[in-house]
């Protein structure tokens, strides 16, 4: 890790302020990523509006992963990942000199694309992992919280009386909600999610699709997802990314139905992807 | 009958040629088993838990106990210093070291299983001795003398000297297979623990090596199986105490182990008996080592092929 | 809320203390090399490497550890590659199944052990008497299940297609296995040998009850004979200055052999890896 903060770290810490969007929880400001020399993202200049959910559509291999991990700073965790630019958290740059990543990370959770609840620690313990971490005692706060974010996961009914098995003994669709509900139990202020029903069956999908949409009142959502009709389900606003580049933005109604590029009308119509 | 093609022919030859293996294994044993017949039927269970070594005729009296506790003291020290400082190193090696320091250093650590054991005893006698006698013995028995396992005056060449010369020999072994156990580690599990805010630390030291608990728990016991059979460093820094005087008291007191009693003794045993007992000592000492390379071999397979997917464990 | 600045404390602490266990694994290494190098090198000359114990020099022990590598070769690389050899070509049933735990059993065989079974089949039993060849035996003991293991290994290397090729041009299996697929895996199969003989060549407790030591040059098969092991555990225990000095210069020369093996490997290797 000790080679990408040099890369990281932004020597210019002032912010253009006109570039810096009020209504945005998160923002990203010339953002550029790299794995190695290959160049995954270009420049690009996204708002994710504060209590919405915001998808970020595109096909295969057009960086929307790698954006996504941007805003945790999960994307430097993988060797000879660079990036450049300024991602802002509430106005402030999460990648400032002064910016630990793990701070960012409770503050911008995120479900992954194939669920990974942890397999060595129980359904409850899953749920208490980021809370005892920084230091939540054991007892009636813990247990209130673990139960207020499985209740919130629309986990809580079907594992209140499993709490001590094992994460992985549940099904795939419940495993997912379980990583939600872990995210949800550090209350954190952003969640991003990196195609979270691509591996589960239609019945699970449509469950965590309500989920999403019931978050958005607490939470602001990122969601990356490679259906378009999700994005058009579940979505306030839509990114378009076409190659690392950040083709067109808008709320997700009007580019749906008069997508302003023509490669977004293409994308969307199914002519390629 | 199959006919006897080039190829049955090809065939048989080379899986005789593999019982070889099952012949060296039958010879060992017997020789042992028949070797060590006349001390066990004199002494029977006396020998493994009698502890005076007698050769004079007449009053003969051969004891096992004091080598077997030798044995599992010394291999104890070697566990308690050696599994950290492995660890430590395995951890460095997969999820802290530069990249350009990660071979030169793998290779290093490596390089100490390919020097002898004899050498490591050498350098141990001439050198490393004074440095432990200087830097840890003195202090320890001028400070805490009076604790039990601290008495006596230390001269170097003792249980302490030989279990942490064991501890260092048995570093390549416990580390190489912990950094294979650390690597097999899920990548989603790390991401999991990341993405909740855990510093690198926390996600090796709740997530990483938890799951990897079994297969770190198999190379320990794997290097349990080298420090047990280890013959010569020990043999030359162990201070070749026999008889009552060997049982493990104090750390700073001469000791003695299995290996190491057949190594210092064997040559000058005198008649069948004696000569019996030493091979007696051999015999336990095989089934020791055995009892720890079987339990080893089955934790670290059976963590080290489960390694992607979803894992109960 | 646990102090986020103690968690962060705690992070860096144990990082240190891993880099901390990284240099005491390697500081008792090149410490090793150091004393083995300042105190056996001014040993290291013609009369020292050539001469009898009497006169001043090692060549007994020096010969005697070719002798055995040698005569260990002989016996043990031939029955170690044919059984990886039939673990890997013929290997799929229980049969194999068994020798191959059977293997890994014996490579975890401390050496004292080997050298009382070889002491009793060869010294008290075909021989009469200490010999090289009770050594040689011991080692082969500790040789051969190293060498069937890595052979297997490098045999299982070897892609199923460049089998079948020669299956399909109608040459038998036998001849498939040792003209087309063993020269496959020669690279393999050579440094999983040389590994194996490095390895033998430092063994020392094996030959204590089996070839004694000798202060002379090879006697006939029915003599004691010496090893550079032996011969520096005999000097080690020596009360005399210049003795021990001896025993220093004998542990370069046996570092000297064992460590270009390994890294003669190491180079070998890297360089068949890199595809």
């Amino acid at each position: 890790m000790t080679n990408l903060k040099m890369s990281n770290k932004n020597k210019d810490t002032t912010i253009n302020i006109e570039q810096v969007r009020p209504d945005a929880k998160m923002q990203s400001i010339a953002l550029s990523a790299w794995f190695g020399s290959k160049q995954a993202l270009k420049d690009i200049n996204l708002t994710v509006k504060a209590n919405a959910v915001t998808a970020i559509i595109g096909p295969s291999g057009c960086g929307k992963s790698t954006f996504i991990r941007c805003l945790n700073r999960m994307h430097e965790l993988v060797p000879n990942a660079r990036m450049s630019g300024q991602v802002l958290l509430d106005g402030k740059n999460i990648y400032g000199n002064e910016t630990d990543p793990v701070q960012i990370r409770r503050r911008v959770g995120m479900v992954f694309q194939k669920p990974n609840p942890f397999p060595t620690m129980s359904i409850f313990d899953n749920v208490a992992a980021g809370l005892k971490l920084t230091g939540t005692k054991k007892g009636q706060n813990l247990n209130e919280i673990v139960k207020k974010s499985l209740q919130q996961a629309t986990l809580w009914d079907e594992v209140k009386d499993d709490l001590k098995k094992p994460g992985t003994s549940i099904s795939g669709g419940q495993q997912q909600r379980l990583c939600i509900a872990r995210a949800i139990a550090l209350q954190p202020e952003v969640i991003l999610m990196d195609e979270p029903c691509s591996a589960l069956d239609p019945v699970a999908t449509a469950k965590i699709e309500e989920l999403i949409v019931s978050l958005k009142h607490d939470y602001t959502v990122a969601i990356v997802t490679h259906n378009m009709q999700q994005a058009a389900r579940v979505s306030d606003f839509t990114a378009f990314l076409y190659l690392g580049e950040l083709v067109e933005y808008g709320d997700t109604r009007s580019m749906f139905e008069n997508p302003k590029s023509e490669i977004t009308e293409k994308y969307i119509t199914g002519k390629f992807g | 009958m199959k006919e006897l093609t080039g190829d049955n022919l090809f065939k048989i030859l080379a899986a005789s040629i593999a019982a070889s293996a099952v012949v060296i294994l039958i010879i060992t044993a017997y020789t042992l088993i028949t070797g060590s017949g006349p001390v066990l039927q004199r002494f029977g269970t006396n020998f493994l838990f009698g502890s005076n070594w007698n050769p004079v005729e007449g009053r003969e009296a051969f004891g096992a106990l004091p080598y077997v506790l030798g044995t599992l003291v010394t291999s104890g020290i070697a566990l308690l210093i050696g599994v950290p400082l492995s660890l430590g190193i395995a951890i460095f090696l997969v999820e802290m070291a530069p990249k350009f320091l990660r071979v030169p250093v793998g290779y290093l650590v490596e390089l100490l299983a390919a020097v002898p054991s004899v050498i490591y005893g050498l350098w141990g006698l001439f050198v490393f001795r004074y440095w432990i006698l200087n830097y840890i013995e003195t202090p320890l028995s001028n400070y805490l003398g009076w604790i039990p396992v601290f008495s006596g005056t230390p001269f170097g060449l003792d249980i302490f000297t030989a279990g942490i010369i064991l501890a260092i020999m048995i570093i390549p072994t416990v580390a190489s297979i912990s950094k294979e156990v650390i690597t097999a580690v899920p990548n989603s599990i790390r991401e999991g623990a990341y993405s909740i805010g855990a510093t690198k630390w926390e996600v090796i030291r709740h997530w990483v090596l938890s799951y990897g608990r079994s297969g770190i728990f198999g190379a320990v016991i794997l290097g349990l199986g080298r420090a047990v059979g280890e013959t010569m460093a020990v043999s030359m820094l162990i201070g070749n105490a026999t008889g009552p005087a060997a049982i493990p008291t104090s750390l700073f007191r001469p000791g003695q182990t299995m290996a190491s009693l057949i190594a210092n003794g064997f040559l000058e045993a005198t008649g069948p008996l004696e000569k019996s007992a030493y091979i007696g000592v051999g015999l336990i000492l095989l089934l020791v080592s055995l009892l720890m390379n079987v339990a080893a071999q089955l934790m670290v397979t059976r963590v080290l092929r489960v390694k992607g997917g979803a894992v109960e464990q | 809320m646990i102090n986020y600045t103690l968690r962060k404390f705690k992070n860096r602490l144990f990082f240190v203390l891993c880099a901390v266990c990284v240099t005491i694994a390697v500081i008792p290494l090149l410490s090793i090399l150091y004393e083995v190098v300042s105190r056996g090198a001014p040993q290291l000359s013609i009369n020292f490497l050539t001469q009898k114990d009497a006169d001043g020099g090692i060549g007994p022990a020096i010969q005697g550890t070719f002798i055995l590598i040698g005569l260990t070769s002989v016996i043990g690389i031939p029955v170690g590659v044919l059984s990886g050899v039939y673990l890997a070509e013929f290997g799929n049933n229980k049969y194999a199944a068994s020798i191959r735990t059977v293997n890994d059993v014996l490579t975890e065989f401390p050496s004292i052990v080997v050298g009382i079974t070889a002491f009793g089949v060869v010294v008290l039993g075909i021989m009469g008497s200490y010999s090289p060849l009770a050594g040689a035996v011991a080692l082969s003991f500790i040789l051969i299940p190293i060498v069937a293991r890595t052979t297997e290994e490098s045999l299982k290397l070897v892609p199923n297609s460049v089998r079948e090729a020669a299956l399909a041009l109608g040459v038998h299996k036998w001849r498939t296995t040792l003209s087309v697929v063993l020269p496959a895996a020669k690279g393999g199969l050579v440094t999983g040998t040389l590994l194996a003989i490095a390895r033998i060549a430092g063994e020392t407790a094996p030959l204590i009850m089996t070839v004694l030591g000798n202060a002379y040059f090879f006697q006939g098969f029915s003599s004691p004979m010496d090893a550079l092991p032996l011969r520096i555990w005999r000097d080690s225990l020596q009360p005399y200055a210049n003795l021990q000095a001896q025993g220093w210069g004998a542990a370069l020369v046996l570092i000297l052999i064992v460590l270009s093996l390994n890294i003669a490997v190491r180079m070998a290797s890297r360089g068949r890896l890199r595809r």
